[in-house]
């Protein structure tokens, strides 16, 4: 990228642009996290699209079991905790990689990984129940639907994990450099956009789903 | 190192006026109040979207819409707390990025579910349930 | 071990898939064995199939894109073909489960592997330099995008020889999709390879967003910008919004397919009729995706050959937006048959007919440029100008079919088939080839030839007209779409008409192949030394032609609208002081995007086929690939001052000349 081409100019002065592509190419840190930010759009909108997937089809039990049936809201709370916490956690790790209080970092992101561990373990006991009862995703649209939506964020979330830990090994390697930088920014963003898609997620299929 | 944006800026002349999403005014200096604040309101609201599915303390027909208003106002707390998306000049473009994404899955969502419902009302299945079970 | 392959998936009892499958098979070698005959594969490698260079991606998607109109207009004309013959009690050449694959593949190669590449290729050639800047934000994910693209094109192809393709029509309709009416590979083959290039797509949409919202030159501000490029940030805001979609409801199908789950099917609760809602949610933004950069490429070339700035810049903006925005608020008009109703029907009828007025105010637009401008009439505005006829024939015919009661009668009748063939060649394909012949100067350095550029326009456009035209007429008729078998005798000499105009189309595509040929051969003659063969307006025209891979030697600063052109008068005015030019970095090459392709498609071919392991281990390997390639800090290569400034003044004193 052209360092300092406006400023070499002489006619715009550095840091004197407003915003709106006055002065130049945006800097790296800002363009990778802003084209990370549409890619998470992105990846709402697919979501989204599971979402009205599930609300169409949330009654097509073909006489199996229902929501009602099957949820337990116990266990939800118990996700919900996990992956609330470890939003924070990551919060607090990435500014921690921020400041460069490196200790903090690891830390808090060895924290963040358990939690999300725990999430998945809880969701992948509840999935292997409503299995072994008969009401696997093949039993009806219903559960397809809702297996699909659920397991797509639980996707999204084990790849985080996988992501997490190859991040932990480059800040290892390499140390809190200005590319591991940008991909922690990254990260933290994508964590915390599953947590947001996981407060629609608990609210829609399962709080909504034992009335 | 971990350059901010404003040291960057000053060296490309780009906008000072610019931030991505994530980083917010108090980045790096002080910040982490602003997390663990966001904690605390989305563990409220998540204990009180708890509470409203169990209990009757909500009017039954309007339980969905609290539980919505409850979900919503979550969402905004992470938004806000957490992914700093602010409502200052240094992020406009990301708030119009976020608008045009709220705007198209309400578009996706609410199409959706209104052509299905008419659907489903006007083109039932024909076969009785119990022929569409199995094969 | 091999999943479900075996022997029998290849045609050895279908003659016409044989010679097919072995034109191809034979044209692939003799690539192979000429490049490795004249020892290219080196330089091959270094300049191309690892080049991050925006120039060189745009190129290879355009190439992609024409190698796939040609299998595409194949189909196109067996079908016409087909339906030319089999009238009455003729049952022309073509089984019926043969015609199905062929209008299948038809539509899902013309859409995804010809219109997009094409059109996704010219936004990369030209938006960073309209931007004045040196490449898009993300290089190496560019090249990445482009070999999912071209995997999933290679993966369509390989069904001709291997297995088959599907036979559910170019969006894959459950329940004939579901695995109990599509039992075989061809519906594998569609969803697999449209995966794979969907997800190249959507992340060259992220690229083009990115790049136009955080990377111009200073003192480009949103208003400043050519039309061009803000036609290339919807259709790429429009890619990001719609492309999710797409991969959720395939997936959908897929896992109907491979683990039984029941999004569509007619059992266990399945609901086909959310897959038509969804898989149009998608499908109706796709061509809005595919003609707002049309429309784009329509607004740089008749300005440039009228010689006068565009006429309401701002009226174009607000109706590109508008456009963007509106075109997400009609998908139902695809279905109004399938009985939503009246209160629904009457929401997204009028919806597509309100989309009609955008739409008119940038056809009044270059209307208003053109009048009183001093007009050239070069190959490109030809194109333009068959554009601004065609299609507004063709929205028009659109307008009425957004008529619910109108579509009722038309729907899946060939007036439809007319309808968006109409539009899609008059603006998409028309525009492409504008844009190809408009910046295929810079591109290489030399310009195409006027005749056969003349000629290849001529035989399109009439080629168009006679072979849709009667279609129009058919399609009031009664003739429905998708027919093998043409039960009406009445029909046939307007099916005769339609098949002498698919031919006079062959001629035109066989023309725009000479002109390429002819040009490349008598090359130095027509060579462009001066950057600027028309007299642009717009920052492209200010680099020598090709450009050198950063660009522009020093970030040109923009003024105004027309930036290259301010330049030029004020050069002509009170003349320029030379830059100071900084030594830059230019991103290094990378094979990641290529060796990813590879192993989609492996993993693409084994998950069609079934073979576990190696779907598995080609997942592996490409997961190996992305981590592989991220670990290490990417570093560039320095250019040094020296080198800018001697190619910038080079440039200059010819452009002076």
């Amino acid at each position: 990228m052209s360092a300092g081409a406006a400023s070499i100019l002489g006619r715009v002065e550095p840091g004197t642009a407003r915003g709106h592509g006055g002065g130049g190419p945006a800097s790296t840190r800002i363009t990778v996290a802003y084209g990370f930010w549409i890619f998470l759009l992105s990846d709402i909108i697919m979501f989204s699209t599971l979402f009205a997937t599930y609300a169409v089809l949330k009654g097509a039990t073909a006489g199996g079991p229902d929501g009602r049936a099957l949820f337990e809201l116990k266990t939800v709370g118990y996700e919900t905790a996990c992956l609330l916490f470890s939003s924070y956690t990551c919060g607090i790790g990435f500014l921690s990689a921020e400041r460069h209080r490196v200790e903090l970092f690891y830390g808090c992101f060895a924290i963040t990984f358990l939690l999300g561990a725990a999430f998945l373990g809880f969701e992948a006991s509840e999935f292997a129940r409503m299995v072994a009862m008969g009401a696997g995703p093949a039993r009806s649209a219903f559960l397809s639907a809702f297996f699909s939506l659920v397991g797509l964020h639980g996707l999204h979330v084990t790849v985080g994990l996988l992501w997490l830990v190859y991040l932990v090994a480059q800040t290892a390697a390499f140390g809190l450099k200005d590319f591991v930088c940008r991909r922690l920014h990254c990260f933290s963003l994508f964590w915390h956009a599953l947590d947001i898609i996981w407060v629609a997620l608990f609210t829609l299929v399962y709080l909504m789903g034992v009335q | 190192m971990a350059e901010s944006p404003e040291a960057q800026a000053k060296t490309t002349g780009a906008d000072l006026e610019d931030r991505p999403p994530g980083l917010g005014e108090h980045a790096p200096a002080g910040g982490y109040g602003i997390y663990t604040a966001g904690l605390g309101f989305a563990l409220l609201l998540t204990i009180a979207s708890f509470i409203v599915a169990r209990s009757h303390l909500l009017w039954p027909p309007g339980m969905p819409v609290g539980l919505a208003v409850l979900a919503i106002a979550q969402m905004g707390v992470h938004l806000v707390f957490f992914l700093q998306i602010g409502t200052g000049p240094d992020n406009t473009n990301n708030v119009i990025a976020l608008a045009f994404g709220i705007l198209i899955v309400t578009l996706i969502v609410s199409g959706t579910l209104w052509i299905m419902a008419h659907l489903d009302a006007n083109m039932p299945a024909m076969l009785p349930p119990e022929l569409l079970r199995g094969s | 071990m091999f999943g479900r392959l075996n022997l029998a998936a290849l045609p050895l009892n279908e003659p016409l898939d044989m010679v097919a499958s072995g034109a191809m098979i034979l044209g692939i070698l003799f690539v192979l064995i000429l490049v490795s005959a004249k020892g290219w594969w080196p330089s091959l490698w270094r300049e191309w199939l690892t080049s991050v260079d925006h120039k060189r991606i745009g190129i290879m998607y355009v190439l992609l894109a024409m190698l796939m109109l040609c299998r595409g207009f194949i189909d196109a004309l067996m079908m016409r073909t087909q339906q030319a013959l089999a009238i009455g009690t003729a049952h022309g050449y073509l089984p019926p489960e043969h015609y199905d694959q062929i209008f299948s593949a038809h539509g899902t190669i013309m859409i995804f592997f010809v219109a997009m590449p094409f059109v996704i290729g010219l936004m990369n050639f030209v938006v960073p330099l309209h931007l004045g800047v040196r490449d898009v934000a993300f290089p190496v994910l560019n090249a990445v995008s482009f070999w999912l693209t071209a995997s999933g094109a290679l993966l369509v192809n390989v069904s001709l020889v291997i297995g088959n393709f599907s036979r559910a029509t170019w969006l894959g309709f459950p329940p004939l999709s579901e695995l109990k009416f599509s039992p075989d590979v061809g519906m594998d083959y569609y969803l697999w390879s449209l995966q794979i290039s969907g997800l190249g797509s959507l992340l060259a949409g992220i690229n083009m967003v990115t790049t136009i919202i955080k990377m111009r030159a200073p003192g480009m501000g949103y208003m400043r910008m050519p039309i061009f490029c803000w036609t290339a940030l919807s259709s790429s805001m429009l890619i990001v919004a719609a492309f999710p979609v797409l991969t959720a409801t395939y997936a959908m199908l897929l896992l109907d397919r491979y683990v039984g789950m029941h999004f569509f099917t007619n059992d266990g609760g399945g609901n086909a009729m959310l897959y038509f809602n969804l898989i149009w949610v998608w499908g109706h933004p796709e061509v809005y995706i595919l003609v707002l950069p049309a429309f784009g490429i329509y607004s740089e070339i008749v300005p440039t050959f009228s010689s006068k700035t565009l006429f309401g810049y701002r009226s174009m903006v607000l109706a590109t937006l508008g456009i963007c925005i509106i075109s997400f608020t009609v998908w139902l008009h695809h279905f109004f048959t399938m009985g939503a109703g009246a209160d629904v029907n009457a929401f997204f009828g009028i919806m597509s007919m309100i989309i009609a007025i955008p739409t008119g105010v940038k056809v009044f637009n270059w209307l208003f440029t053109m009048y009183r401008g001093r007009l050239r009439f070069e190959v490109p505005l030809l194109w333009a100008l068959g554009f601004i006829v065609t299609f507004v024939i063709g929205g028009l015919t659109g307008v009425l079919l957004a008529v619910p009661p109108a579509d009722f009668v038309l729907h899946n009748s060939v007036f439809l088939v007319a309808h968006f063939h109409n539009v899609i060649i008059g603006a998409v394909l028309f525009g492409v080839f504008a844009g190809y012949n408009y910046w295929f100067p810079k591109a290489f350095g030399f310009v195409l030839d006027r005749r056969w550029g003349i000629v290849s326009f001529w035989c399109w456009l009439l080629g168009f007209y006679l072979a849709f035209m009667p279609l129009y007429v058919l399609g009031l008729r009664g003739m429905t779409r998708r027919l093998e078998h043409i039960p009406d005798p009445r029909w046939r000499p307007l099916l005769e008409i339609a098949e002498v105009g698919a031919l006079l189309i062959l001629a035109g595509l066989a023309a725009l192949i000479t002109q390429l040929v002819v040009s490349i051969r008598s090359r130095e003659r027509r060579r462009d030394r001066s950057g600027d063969p028309w007299q642009g307006r717009t920052l492209e025209w200010s680099t020598p032609s090709p450009p050198p891979e950063y660009n522009f030697a020093v970030l040109p600063e923009v003024e105004s609208v027309d930036a290259f052109w301010q330049t030029k008068r004020r050069r002509a005015a009170q003349g320029e002081p030379p830059p100071h030019y900084e030594s830059i970095e230019v991103p290094a090459n990378s094979p990641n995007g290529f060796i990813t392709a590879f192993f989609a498609v492996v993993t693409g071919f084994a998950l069609i086929w079934h073979i576990a392991w190696l779907a598995i281990l080609g997942l592996a390997c490409a997961l190996l690939t992305l981590l592989g390639f991220g670990w290490f800090e990417r570093h560039g290569r320095r250019i040094p001052a020296e080198e800018l400034e001697r190619v910038d003044r080079a440039h200059r004193e010819q452009a002076a000349a």
